[in-house]
Formats: C-alpha cells, sequence, structure tokens
C-alpha cells in the first residue's frame, strides 16, 4: 500500500524533472516541473478526436493498457512492506501484465490503418521482444542469490556484503534503467521529442489518439518511470527504517530522472537497425549478473 | 461391458444410416453420435479422475490375444479433452460444412470419417494391447487423410494429403518396430508386456525403445524436426478439421509419449533431457516460422508446434524432476504440460475455427488480401483476439496459468540446482520469454493484418458475419479459455490423479499441489480479477466523462498527405521485416523480383515466400538424392515386354531353387 502511493507521488514530478534536466543542460529555463500533469489533466478534460478507421479495439486499447501498468504497480513493494499483490513468482505476473497492455497498444495501433502507426507497432513489438530476456534473466539471477522468487522477499534478502555484490547490484540497476527507457521509449532507443514520424516508436502509435485516451497513456508512461524507479531502489533500500527510507526513495526517483534528462541531453539517438543489437547487449549484461550471482552464491567451486 | 458395445455399435450404426439420410438428418445422425459417445466416455472419464477404475478384457482373436481396455487417469484426462473438442468442433464443422451443399456425395463420406476419426481417437486412449492400438492408429490416420483431402479437386490439398498420409505412415512404421520388438521378445501384445520388458532389460536396451517409440510418437505430435507436414495439412483442411487436428489430433502424440513414459522405465534424466531439447527448438522454431507465413492457417499450423514445444517443455522438465526424485519439478512439470495440452486444445481450436469463419466470408486465406474485418465480422474478430490473447500466455486468460506453473517449476530449481543444471533452466527460461515475446510479434501481426486497418483487396462478394449458431461453440470455449484463467484450482485438483501415475513411478509421495508454490495461483487468479475490475472501473470512468464531450470522427492522421489508400497500410510483410532481416540466417525467404529500371519502367513486381530450412534438409534434398540414387535402375525398367517375361522367370527359377536347397524357413 506504501508503495502504491510513493509510486504515484514519484509519478507526478518523474517526467518533470527530466523535462526541466534536459531545458537547463540545453540553457533554457524550462516548463515547471508538473506541466507533465497539467497536460494530462487538460487532456481529462477534453473530447475526442477518432479515426474513422478504427474500432472498438482503438477505444478500449488505452484503458487496457493503464489498467495493465495499474496492476503491474501494485506488484511492486517498498523495502519491507509489501505491494498489494505479492505471492511467489509474481515479477512473471508483472511481466505479463505489462505484457497484455503491449499488446493492445500494438493492436490499437494497427486499427489506424496508418502506415507510420504500422511501423511504431512493428518496431515496439521486436523491442519489447528483445528487452523481455533481460529482466527475466536478472530476476532469475536475484531468486538465485537470495533463494526467494517474489519481489518483496527478493528486496528484503538482498544484502549487499561484499564488494561482488555492489558490482552486481549497480549492474542491475542498469538494466532496469535501460529497461525504463526501452519500455517508455525514450533515448538512446527512441526520442520522444523528434519531429519526424519515420523515426519514431512509441511516439508515432499514439498518433491518432486524443483526449481522455491519450492523458490515460500519458499517465501510464509516468507509472511506468516511477514504478522501475521503485525497483531500482529497492534494490539498494535493503532493510533501512522507513523515516530514512522514504526520503531516500524520493532522492533515488530525483537522481534517476535527472540522470535520464542527461542521457536524453547528452547523447544521440541510435540509429534505427542498431537498436535490436543495443537491446541484446542488455541481455549479455544480464547474462553477466548470473554469472555473479552463480560466483557470489559459490555454485561455482 | 455394455459400455464397450454401445461404445461399438453407436458408431456402426451411425456409419450405416448415414448414407440413406437427407443432409439434415446427417448432421443430426452425426452430431448424436459423436455426443452420445461423448456422454458415455466422459462418464466414465470422469468416475476414473474421482478415483474410480475401468478395465476390462475382450477375449480378442487368435492374433491380438485378449484385448485389455483400461481408463486410467491419463486416459481420462485425454479422453475429456477430446470429447469437449469435437462437441464443440462437430457443431462448428455442421454449419461450416453447410456452404458445400451442393456436394453431398463428399459431405456423406466426410459425416462418416469424421465418426470414424473420433471414435479411433477415444478408443485410442483407452486401447492397452498394442496390436488393436495399431488398428485404431491406421484407423485414425487413414479418416484423418480423407477429412482433409475434403476439397480434393484442388491439386495443393491432395498433395497436402498425401504428404500427411506419408509422414504419419513413417510414424506408424516406427510404432510397429517397437510394439513388434517387445512382442517378438514376450510373445504378447499386451501393454504390461513391454513395462516387463523393460524392467527386465533396463539401460541401453530401454532407453532404445523408448527413443523407437518417441520418434513415431513425435511425427504425430509434429515437434521439430518432424512437423513438416504440418504446415501444408492443416491450411488444407476444412477449418473444423484442422481445429480438430491441431487441438486433438496432435495431442494424441503427446498421449503416445506419456503412455510410454508410464510403461517403458527408462533413465528419466537423459530422456527429460532429450526432450527438454527437442522442446526448446520445436518451440523457439515453431513460433519464429509462424511470424514469417502469409497464409492464416500456416501461420497457426506453426503456432501448433510451438505451443507442442511448450507442452514438452513441461513433459522434460517432469522428467528431469522425475529422475532426480524433486517431486515439486516432477509435478509442476507434468501439470504445466497437461495443463497446457487442454489449453492449447481450447485456444487453437477456436482460432482455427475463427480462421474458418474469416475464410467462408473472403474465400481467402492470404493474410495480405484482408483488412478492415473487424467492421464486418465484429463477432469473429472478437473471438480471434480472445484465443490470441490466450496463445500468447497473456494474464487473465488460460495460456498464462500453464506458463506459470512451467515458470514455477524453473524457479523453485534455481537455489537447489548445480551450475550445469543452472545453465539448462536459464536456457529454458530464456527460450519460455522468448517464445512468449515472438508469439506476441507473431500474433499483433495476425490479428492486425487482418482485422484492422483498412481493407487491402475488394472481394467480388459481400464479406459478412456468419450466423450465430455456427458462432456458439466458439463462445463456449471462450467461457472455459476464462474459466481456466480465472479459476485455475478447480483444473489442478483434477490434475492431482494424472501426475500421481508418474510420481508413482519413483515412489514419490504426492497428493496434492500443497507446498509446491502452486498456491500462488490463487494470487495469479486474484490479481488477474483486480485487472479485470481496473478496466471496468477506467472503462465506466471513460463513459461517463466523454459522455457530453464532443466526439468527432475525421480520417487518420496522414502526415499531410490527404489521399490515403489502403495500400499504404503496413502490411503482415513489412510488420515483420526488421525481424526477417535480424534472423535472415534461420530462414529461407525466396524472392522474385522484376526491379524498375530504365526511363520508361515496365511493370515491376516483388514475390515473396518463406521455405522451411529444415524441410528443405531433412525431406527435400534426401527425396532428390533418394531419386537420383534409383534413377540408376532405370535401365530395368525398359519398356520392353519380353524383358519383364524374363524377370518373372528369373524371379520363379531362383524361388524354385531357393526352395530345393532349403534357404528358404
Amino acid at each position: 500500500m506504501l508503495s502504491l502511493l510513493l509510486i504515484i507521488l514519484a509519478a507526478t514530478f518523474f517526467t518533470g524533472i527530466i523535462i526541466r534536466t534536459k531545458s537547463i543542460a540545453s540553457g533554457r529555463k524550462g516548463p515547471g516541473v508538473f506541466q507533465p500533469i497539467k497536460d494530462v489533466v487538460r487532456l481529462f478534460k477534453k473530447g475526442s478526436v477518432f479515426s474513422e478507421t478504427t474500432s472498438f479495439v482503438f477505444q478500449i486499447a488505452p484503458t487496457i493498457y493503464f489498467a495493465s501498468v495499474f496492476v503491474a504497480m501494485l506488484v511492486i513493494p517498498f523495502g519491507q512492506s509489501k505491494g498489494l499483490i505479492s505471492f511467489n513468482g509474481d515479477f512473471i505476473f508483472f511481466a505479463y501484465i505489462l505484457g497484455i497492455g503491449k499488446f493492445f497498444s500494438i493492436i490499437s495501433a494497427m486499427d489506424t490503418g496508418s502506415s507510420f502507426e504500422g511501423m511504431g507497432a512493428s518496431r515496439e513489438a521486436l523491442y519489447s521482444m528483445f528487452a523481455e530476456p533481460a529482466f527475466f534473466i536478472l530476476m532469475g539471477s536475484l531468486a538465485l542469490l537470495t533463494g526467494y522468487t517474489s519481489f518483496q522477499e527478493i528486496f528484503s534478502a538482498l544484502h549487499l556484503g561484499s564488494s561482488i555484490s555492489y558490482a552486481l547490484a549497480v549492474m542491475a540497476a542498469f538494466v532496469f534503467l535501460m529497461i525504463a527507457m526501452i519500455e517508455n521509449s525514450r533515448m538512446p532507443l527512441d526520442d520522444p521529442k523528434t519531429h519526424l514520424e519515420l523515426t519514431m516508436v512509441h511516439e508515432v502509435m499514439i498518433l491518432d489518439n486524443s483526449g481522455f485516451d491519450l492523458g490515460l497513456i500519458l499517465t501510464a508512461g509516468y507509472l511506468k518511470f516511477a514504478i522501475y524507479g521503485a525497483i531500482i531502489f529497492n534494490l539498494f533500500s535493503g532493510t533501512i527504517a522507513y523515516e530514512y527510507a522514504i526520503p531516500l526513495f524520493f532522492v533515488m526517483q530525483l537522481f534517476l530522472a535527472f540522470v535520464v534528462g542527461m542521457i536524453e541531453s547528452f547523447m544521440a539517438r541510435f540509429r534505427m537497425n542498431h537498436n535490436a543489437q543495443f537491446i541484446v547487449v542488455l541481455s549479455s549484461v544480464s547474462l553477466l549478473i548470473f554469472f555473479g550471482a552463480l560466483l557470489v552464491s559459490g555454485k561455482f567451486i | 461391458m455394455n459400455i464397450v458395445w454401445a461404445f461399438t455399435f453407436i458408431p456402426v450404426i451411425a456409419i450405416c444410416i448415414i448414407p440413406f439420410l437427407n443432409l439434415k438428418w446427417k448432421a443430426i445422425s452425426v452430431y448424436g453420435a459423436v455426443s452420445s459417445i461423448a456422454l458415455l466416455t466422459s462418464i466414465v472419464a470422469i468416475k476414473v479422475l474421482l478415483g474410480g477404475t475401468f478395465e476390462l478384457t475382450l477375449q480378442g482373436s487368435f492374433i491380438s490375444g485378449p484385448i485389455r481396455l483400461q481408463v486410467d487417469a491419463l486416459s481420462a484426462w485425454f479422453m475429456l479433452i477430446i470429447n469437449f473438442g469435437f462437441v464443440t468442433g462437430g457443431f462448428y464443422g455442421i454449419f461450416y460444412m453447410s456452404a458445400y451443399k451442393n456436394q453431398p456425395k463428399n459431405l456423406t463420406l466426410s459425416a462418416i470419417l469424421f465418426v470414424l476419426l473420433y471414435t479411433a481417437l477415444v478408443s485410442l486412449c483407452s486401447i492397452q494391447n498394442s496390436f488393436i492400438f495399431l488398428v485404431a492408429w491406421e484407423i485414425m490416420a487413414l479418416s484423418a487423410f480423407l477429412s482433409i483431402i475434403f476439397e480434393h479437386e484442388k491439386v495443393a490439398t491432395v498433395k497436402a494429403g498425401i504428404n500427411y498420409l506419408i509422414q504419419s505412415h513413417v510414424s506408424i512404421i516406427l510404432l510397429m518396430i517397437g510394439f513388434l520388438w517387445v512382442a517378438s521378445q514376450t510373445g504378447s501384445y499386451d501393454f504390461n508386456a513391454i513395462r516387463s520388458y523393460s524392467l527386465a532389460h533396463p539401460g541401453g536396451v530401454s532407453l532404445q525403445l523408448y527413443l523407437i517409440f518417441f520418434v513415431g510418437f513425435a511425427i504425430k505430435a509434429g515437434f521439430v524436426p518432424f512437423h513438416t507436414w504440418l504446415p501444408y495439412a492443416h491450411p488444407a483442411a476444412p477449418s473444423h478439421i484442422s481445429g480438430i487436428m491441431s487441438g486433438l489430433l496432435i495431442k494424441i502424440g503427446i498421449f503416445g509419449i506419456l503412455r510410454m513414459l508410464l510403461l517403458i522405465s527408462v533413465d528419466y534424466k537423459i530422456i527429460g533431457i532429450i526432450i527438454l531439447v527437442i522442446s526448446l527448438i520445436s518451440g523457439v522454431y515453431g513460433i519464429m516460422m509462424a511470424i514469417l507465413q502469409q497464409n492464416l492457417k500456416k501461420i497457426l499450423a506453426y503456432s501448433s508446434v510451438e505451443n507442442i514445444g511448450i507442452i514438452g517443455i513441461g513433459i522434460g522438465l517432469g522428467c528431469i524432476g522425475l529422475g532426480s526424485n524433486n517431486l515439486i519439478l516432477c509435478s509442476l512439470g507434468f501439470a504445466g504440460a497437461l495443463l497446457h495440452t487442454l489449453n492449447h486444445s481450447l485456444f487453437k481450436s477456436l482460432l482455427f475455427f475463427t480462421a474458418g469463419n474469416v475464410y467462408q466470408a473472403t474465400h481467402s486465406l492470404d493474410i495480405e488480401k484482408m483488412g478492415g474485418l473487424i467492421k464486418k465480422m465484429p463477432q469473429t474478430a472478437f473471438l480471434f483476439l480472445i484465443a490470441a490473447l490466450a496463445i500468447c500466455g497473456l494474464p487473465p486468460f488460460n495460456g498464462f496459468i500453464s506458463e506459470f506453473i512451467l515458470y514455477s517449476g524453473l524457479f523453485s530449481l534455481v537455489h537447489s540446482a548445480t551450475v550445469v543444471s543452472l545453465l539448462g533452466i536459464v536456457t529454458t527460461i530464456m527460450a519460455l520469454v522468448l517464445i512468449g515475446g515472438l508469439a506476441m510479434i507473431c500474433f499483433t501481426k495476425t490479428f492486425g493484418v487482418v482485422f484492422l486497418g483498412s481493407p487491402r483487396y475488394e472481394f467480388h462478394h459481400e464479406v459478412k458475419e456468419l450466423p450465430f449458431m455456427q458462432l456458439l461453440p466458439l463462445y463456449l470455449i471462450v467461457s472455459l479459455i476464462l474459466i481456466i484463467g480465472l479459476f485455475p484450482r478447480i483444473f489442478l485438483d483434477i490434475l492431482i490423479k494424472p501426475i500421481q501415475l508418474f510420481t508413482n513411478l519413483h515412489q514419490l509421495p504426492f497428493t496434492s499441489f500443497q507446498g509446491s508454490g502452486i498456491e500462488t495461483l490463487l494470487s495469479v487468479s486474484q490479481s488477474s480479477l483486480y485487472f479485470i475490475v481496473a478496466i471496468i472501473f477506467i472503462w465506466t470512468l471513460r463513459k461517463l466523462l466523454l459522455h457530453k464531450r464532443t466526439k468527432t470522427i475525421s480520417s487518420t492522421w496522414g502526415c499531410g498527405y490527404t489521399a490515403p489508400t489502403a495500400k499504404i497500410q503496413y502490411t503482415g510483410g513489412s510488420f515483420s521485416k526488421t525481424y526477417s532481416q535480424l534472423f535472415g540466417l534461420l530462414f529461407q525467404i525466396n524472392k522474385k523480383e522484376k526491379v524498375v529500371k530504365g526511363i520508361f519502367p515496365a511493370k515491376a513486381s516483388l514475390v515473396t515466400y518463406t521455405y522451411d530450412k529444415i524441410e528443405k534438409w531433412l525431406i527435400d534434398y534426401p527425396i532428390i538424392n533418394f531419386r537420383h540414387f534409383l534413377g540408376r535402375f532405370l535401365f530395368i525398367q525398359n519398356g520392353r515386354v519380353q524383358s519383364y517375361v524374363a524377370y518373372g522367370i528369373v524371379f520363379i527359377i531362383v524361388i524354385l531353387t531357393l526352395t530345393f536347397c532349403n534357404f528358404l524357413i
């Protein structure tokens, strides 16, 4: 329950901080931190425009996408306190429930019959296919390290003792951050601020969404960032008491948003056909973590 | 005894009277026969699953020896799956076949074959005599062959049928070798003889025997590399037959593999690893090929190969668990496999039936010609969508449950495993995840291209939704898919008895799933319910908020381009282009291209089609080489009658000489 509140709170400023960081890095003042939320509220108040090509799939897809992200959020714990949903293997559920949201966002893009959106859909399907093994290997290694198979138990049993385990945690944080970037279609895989449809992935899929539906999709994106931020925080939190953990959580989220903003400011987007290779690299890094976990748990003689 | 009589007489009577009835009564009698047998056998199966027994011995002939019939929990589980599949498939089939009213003879034959196929499949689950088993197996293979070539005026259909016929007979030969091996050693055709023979000859002999059976059944089940008949047979057959073939017929191969595991005692660890490796390859290869296909039913056929792979992963894990006396892995592996067998039979038959609807509406299976069907056939589109979500293993549908069980089994093993087995576990997890991701590409592509967007091709006839009665069985399947997805415990409790058969092989004490981490399924279904509640809540909110707002209908965003045509849409081929380039090495994609050249270019064209590399190397090349080799003996067939007479005389002389010298016998 605690995690739910904290993630929602973090989601209100996460994207704002990214945008602010980017503005300052490029020498502008930039909009306020809560501007994204204001945008969404404005969208919620608007009417909608639907393409004549679309069907009920297009209408219901944003709802399902948002619901999937929302339910995925319920799985995330906060330090010692469980998420609303917690059971053995809940991270499998987490990945698959996000999967159904993705399924619907892909088919809703195809529903418009636009060539751009078809392109985005094809890319999204391919990238998410590549990103998933990294997540599962990573969680598998953490399960191996701790002997548990649910988010909350894994994170509360994760003691960072030796230097190897610190290295592992840093690498894991890197992988989670990159998965967050892929899931949210940010740099270096996709540029949310690009002006050309041909080079978009996620943005092009939602070209035809408007009003309430677009608001839902954007909110889901903000939540997704905060969810992955919370997972990364959990990697390090261990058994810290709440009075320190909660401020630390916000510091961590701010820091992550700052990092994302810096990456976006100082890195160019990869060439489209190199993206797949980059994502495979992620799986390799998580395999490294797996071997590190083998080392730590003493399976290698 | 009465049950057996009823079981034999109902189909015989049905087959005898069907030719003399008019079309309506033909349908009624076929369906009546199928559903009455289904009722009969379901009662037996349910009794067995509740703890009863069913075993009786028929006298048999002097060739076969006494024929033992036994329904154990494993047979009962498969019988129930087959019954449900045939009851729904038969109902759908009646309406599907009514499009062929003008071919009454053909319909008579297909009605008779439907009853025969069903009877053979159900009886295969209970026959415990290898001689009779082979007879029933042959009846099943032949009736399936004749059902496939229903549209025999098409050359491609007959070719596909013959391909199936030959491959299924290779399977029968292997089974025959296996059964005769045992029979010649023990003098009995009874299945118990197989058990006693393998107990007397442990180690290598049993392993060889098992592998012969495994390959025989794997051809039927469609494991890679024995899958090549599937992508031909499924598109050729009428849709209710393809649904039944993919949902049930190939499952009898799985049944055979499981049955032989119970009979032949081998080193389960080795067998488990073999099955696991083959299944991993089948799973990944099947879905990778599925993405590239353009024929709707070929996509589904390759996806069957993938799902057989998932079932095989479960069997493999179960065997490894059995071999290493790991109760949790054993029970979860077999539970995943058996549940996925049911799940796959549900969503795959649903997919084939909806593909049949599409075929009836458009008279085409080429997905590149479709698009926008959701507006004309909303119910079919909805049903296809549910099946597609289920086959991708997404919650809250049934596919997720069986995959979750397999994942739980794998993760339960993580802390106790050694380095080598951990590598195996990681590979299996990666493969399962990849299968999930690839399935998502495959089915978003299929659903998107077939049903969404705007029509890519103008059909010269009206495309319309099918009557509700034809869709009724499909809704029944959807409801079962949802029930399994939301209340999996019911089905797992039924599975306890079949799994006990396997755990008993090593005297592992298995009475319930308590303690194997499967209690979490309760939480899974709870979370799925949260998800549904969240959707309903947001949807209602959206309805309320948008109620009074302006709602504008406009054209799709065209980036300034104001005259879009349906041709600028992404096609199936373009959707999977990046993917097929990335994995280009694995596929053979043939291209026929006429490029644009010169100042006044002529008409350009590009045709691509995918060919199965495994088929090329394993089927085509050997056949070409064999033909080449046989071509050397063409001089014997020289067309001169004199030579042929001479061959006859030489043959007779040889036989006579051999007989005189007592070389024969």
